[in-house]
């Protein structure tokens, strides 16, 4: 994980040093902002993985002799089909069409989000389907 | 004597080596329902790859249509507004719709799992969503045509005032936005996606300085998406506001500030072109390393490179606003300049790759050789872009038109590349080749047809976004030139489609038929559902290649010991 | 027996190589130095203004750097594509890294990149400068056409779209321009002055023009500003400071002066919020 840690922290360091440059010669706000919060981006899960390599078990996917046999067994789970993300996806459509047509569309995507929601974290509990 | 390698894992019962169950087993929904409800990431892939070519046609309509209008000096094939609806929805087709998904959603999504090992995405439900956002962007953004006051007009970057409830009233533009609030959730989602697998899905072995060029540069995409759109939604949103709620963030007449919104849109904008353009990169790598037969020269140099553009991408914004007169020009030039360097690494890895190497001019080959060749001269004409003084009297002209259109079209030629050379991975089928080469021939050179009296027109004084030019009627000859650019590569298309047609089923591809290099070649061709019955050892960049040529193996990272021990008595 | 000729080997070859490389380079170089270093415009045009024609060299430069690395690099892929076409079946020699020559190429890019800062340093700090003149325009772009006005005289000039409305000013000194727009935003774009500007509501933008040669030069709006952005023109008509004077007399009526007066109450007059955008080294006004 610190090769992963390293990448963050360098492109947070690099982020910062230009917001640094940027902000005080050229006053102007809006970069600064943006720069400045690119930065803090890149270093809230850098350090967080910084500090976790140190302490977390050894994986094999860093380790440069790891053998296949190793990493046998239980990765994650994987859910099979699920009608949610579909079902999430059209909520949504109908959200933004409601900024588009007017607020009446909020009924039937509200309905679907949170149906969806609800029907996505039982799902994600129940394990999913294979 | 002890091997490098482990020796390699002979057939082992598919439920011991990725997880608990029975890859033969599994039988997933078909019909409508497999296309409606999948977590595979394979077959969201293919959605995303088929919506996205979808959208390359229907932007490739618009562009034979803007051609057609400015086939004469007083064009009136379409009117005035028409007009400003055809390059607006034009630009925003090729680069929310088909650009960025094709790159990210659609071979990212189908090949990073298998370049690495992973059974999946890290979160194939996400990822299933993501697709969904995407489509229904595509079609939110798409049916502004259908509209009173049609399209969305005020050109793909939408710069206030003109973008306005004032300047712009009408469905369309809200349409614009409501369909890039949809898009920009569907890359962001997979931005997340892609760090999370790169990050925790490899397998072991597979080190962050073994994974293939082509995942390097998604999870440096990935990282950039994370960084850059959320700005642009943040934006959207506050154009909205200023359109509907009365706010005042981008008029002056309410004390805002107009040119807040460049400096928002292209805090993303720019980060978006690297965006679009490091996979492409990546393709292009990995094409070369395979038909010269070679490892990919520099691989610490390109990961170097990757990240330099990354870190600089977002240092350099304004750099499309240097003619407003309100920002500070030597920072974004110096930055714009310095962004050439890495650039240029990657060129000259690139001619290194291939050097001393035994080329194969296969169809992959050639689209990414051309890739190279059209990057480099759309990258040096940004090199004067990145000029203040040049920008001057370039900008908003057919000069700038040239240069994106030279860098947009060689990511075409390195994504059609892609196609050829994953395709028989992903579907289990070769293209033909011939057709494939007739393609190249009309894309590459149709490419420079079309671009090159572009530049000449810009430098003449041709403005971008008009519909007619009455006063320089000897522009006609360099727009017919480009306008027949332009119809050779829309016939490459209609190649590609009709390759597609003919190669149907036709002629199945084995595991491996480039004799390539990294992971996603050990499997089959497709991939069984999970990617792997069975995976090598993995002690280099190269693992397929180490396993199949291990007297021509990569120089093992991180095992570089092991390497001095073999030649010392055993202890 | 005679033994066959070997084809030439090794260090014979590469001098040859290097002896035809040696032909092909001197043929241009010494083109480019008979030529008495003029270089070619490569498409753009040296214009009508000091500035236009500062910037005209650097593009000449810019252009002459372009062709000789973008050729270097083409030969070098022509050379590859070339010389290392797959012959058999064997397996190239698998070389990885070679770090001289990556360092090589990370830092000759630099160091170009530096000499072409600092090149357009030179001639930005020209284009942005604004030193005192005597002569000033208020220009002020509006949906869809623009309008001219001369502080301290009665002189003003207004079109809309195809009646492009020309704009005189004075040859040989420096000129200054007040940018504005009324509305959305506008570009100001005059290719013979190798010039553009946006004219952004709310904000002042100046920059100043020295005409060295006299003529009629067109201009228009590079900006998208909406449905007739493509008729957005105008002229700039540069002429000798005495005609440029007689001008200025032709508007000394009361019809004249009250219509100027009208005119010059353009927007950014009466908006006590405009702020000017000053030069890169200095703060912005937000």
């Amino acid at each position: 994980m610190k090769t992963e840690a390293k990448i963050l922290l360098g492109l947070g360091t690099f982020f910062g040093l230009m917001c640094a440059v940027y902000w005080n010669w050229s006053l102007e706000n809006a970069g600064g902002v943006m720069m400045f919060c690119g930065m803090l981006l890149c270093f809230i899960p850098g350090s967080y993985y910084w500090w976790w390599s140190r302490h977390m078990k050894p994986r094999t996917e860093d380790d440069p002799n790891a053998t296949q046999a190793e990493g046998a067994g239980f990765i994650a789970t994987f859910p099979g089909t699920s009608i949610w993300p579909f079902t999430l996806g059209m909520g949504a459509f109908f959200v933004v069409l409601a900024l588009v047509f007017g607020i009446w569309f909020l009924v039937p995507g509200l309905f679907l989000v949170v149906w969806a929601l609800f029907g996505g974290t039982a799902e994600g509990r129940r394990g999913g389907q294979h | 004597m002890t091997d490098l390698l482990d020796p390699p894992v002979q057939l082992p019962p598919a439920d011991e080596v990725v997880h608990g169950h029975d890859h033969d087993e599994h039988h997933g929904p078909t019909g409508i329902l497999k296309w409606l409800t999948p977590t595979d990431h394979k077959i969201i892939g293919l959605s995303y790859t088929v919506t996205s070519v979808i959208m390359l046609i229907i932007g490739g309509i618009f562009a034979e249509i803007i051609r057609a209008q400015l086939a004469t000096p007083n064009g009136t094939l379409v009117s005035l507004a028409q007009y400003n609806e055809l390059f607006t929805m034009h630009g925003s087709v090729m680069i929310y719709l088909f650009a960025g998904p094709f790159a990210f959603g659609a071979l990212a999504n189908i090949m990073v799992p298998i370049q690495i090992g992973a059974p999946d995405m890290a979160y194939p439900r996400l990822n299933a969503l993501s697709y969904w956002l995407y489509l229904t962007g595509a079609i939110t953004m798409l049916s502004g045509f259908f509209t009173a006051g049609g399209a969305a007009n005020f050109g793909w970057v939408a710069y206030a005032p003109l973008s306005n409830s004032v300047n712009t009233p009408g469905t369309g533009a809200d349409l614009w936005i409501g369909g890039l609030l949809l898009t920009g959730f569907s890359a962001i989602f997979t931005g997340v996606n892609l760090c999370a697998t790169i990050f925790y899905l490899r397998a072991p072995g597979m080190t962050m300085f073994r994974m293939p060029i082509f995942t390097w540069n998604m999870l440096v995409t990935a990282i950039l998406i994370l960084l850059a759109f959320p700005v642009l939604t943040a934006g959207l949103i506050m154009l909205y506001c200023d359109r509907h709620f009365g706010t005042h963030i981008f008029s002056v007449q309410g004390g805002g500030v107009p040119v807040l919104w460049q400096h928002i849109f292209w805090f993303w904008g720019h980060p978006e072109v690297y965006i679009l353009a490091l996979p492409f990169f990546g393709m292009a790598t990995e094409i070369l390393a395979v038909f010269s037969r070679k490892p990919v020269f520099g691989y610490k140099g390109m990961v170097f490179a990757t990240l330099t553009i990354a870190a600089l991408s977002l240092g350099v914004w304004a750099h499309h606003m240097f003619t407003t007169g309100v920002v500070l020009l030597p920072f974004f030039s110096i930055m714009s300049l310095l962004i050439a360097v890495p650039t240029g690494i990657k060129i000259f890895n690139w001619i290194g790759t291939m050097w001393r190497g035994e080329i194969w001019f296969s169809t992959a080959m050639l689209m990414a050789i051309g890739f190279v060749v059209t990057f480099l001269i759309g990258g040096l004409t940004g090199i004067y872009l990145a000029s203040p003084p040049l920008d001057f009297f370039t900008h908003d002209t057919y000069f700038v038109v040239a240069h994106f259109h030279s860098v947009v079209m060689a990511l075409v030629l390195a994504a059609m590349g892609g196609l050829y050379y994953w395709g028989p991975k992903i579907t289990g089928y070769m293209l033909n080749e011939r057709i494939g080469k007739l393609q190249f021939w009309f894309l590459f050179i149709g490419t420079q047809v079309f671009t090159f009296p572009q530049y000449a027109l810009g430098l003449d004084g041709m403005p971008r976004r008009i519909a007619v030019y009455p006063h320089d009627p000897q522009w006609k000859w360099l727009n017919d030139w480009s306008t027949f650019g332009a119809i050779l590569i829309g016939i490459s298309t209609i190649f590609f489609i009709v390759n597609v047609a003919v190669s149907w089923k036709k002629y199945p591809a084995g595991d491996n038929p480039w004799d390539a290099q990294t992971l996603e070649w050990f499997t089959t061709s497709p991939p069984p559902h999970h990617n792997f019955y069975r995976l090598p050892p993995i002690r280099s960049e190269r693992p397929t290649w180490d396993y199949n040529h291990p007297e021509h193996r990569s120089v093992a990272h991180g095992a570089e010991h092991a390497v001095v021990h073999e030649s010392e008595p055993a202890s | 027996m005679q033994t066959p000729a070997l084809p030439p080997q090794g260090a014979t070859v590469r001098a040859r190589r290097w002896r035809r490389v040696r032909r092909f380079v001197a043929l241009p170089l010494a083109a480019l130095a008979l030529s008495g270093c003029t270089l070619p415009s490569f498409g753009a045009y040296p214009g009508a203004t000091s500035g236009s024609k500062s910037v005209f060299h650097l593009w000449q430069w810019f252009s002459v750097g372009a062709v000789v690395i973008g050729g270097f690099v083409c030969l070098l892929i022509l050379y590859a594509v070339l010389r290392y076409r797959r012959k058999g079946d064997n397996i190239p020699k698998q070389s990885q890294y070679h770090i001289p020559l990556e360092l090589t190429y990370t830092i000759v890019p630099i160091l170009i990149v530096f000499g072409l800062f600092a090149a357009t340093l030179v001639v930005e700090n020209k284009e942005t400068s604004n030193p005192p003149t005597k002569v000033t325009i208020n220009v002020n772009a509006f949906q869809w056409g623009w309008k001219f006005t001369y502080p301290g005289t009665n002189a003003f000039v207004y079109g809309q779209t195809t009646q492009e409305p020309e704009m005189v000013m004075p040859v040989g000194e420096n000129v200054h321009f007040n940018l504005t727009s009324s509305d959305v935003l506008h570009g100001f774009y005059v290719k013979a002055f190798n010039f553009s500007r946006y004219a952004l509501p709310g904000v002042r933008n100046e920059f100043t023009f020295y005409a060295e040669n006299t003529g009629t030069y067109f201009g228009q709006c590079t900006q998208l500003c909406g449905l007739y952005h493509a008729l957005m023109w105008f002229r700039v008509k540069v002429v000798t400071q005495s005609q440029y004077a007689a001008w200025l007399k032709t508007f000394n009526n009361p019809a004249d002066e009250a219509a100027a007066k009208a005119a010059a109450k353009t927007t950014y007059e009466q908006t006590s919020a405009i702020v000017p955008a000053k030069g890169s080294t200095t703060k912005f006004g937000r």
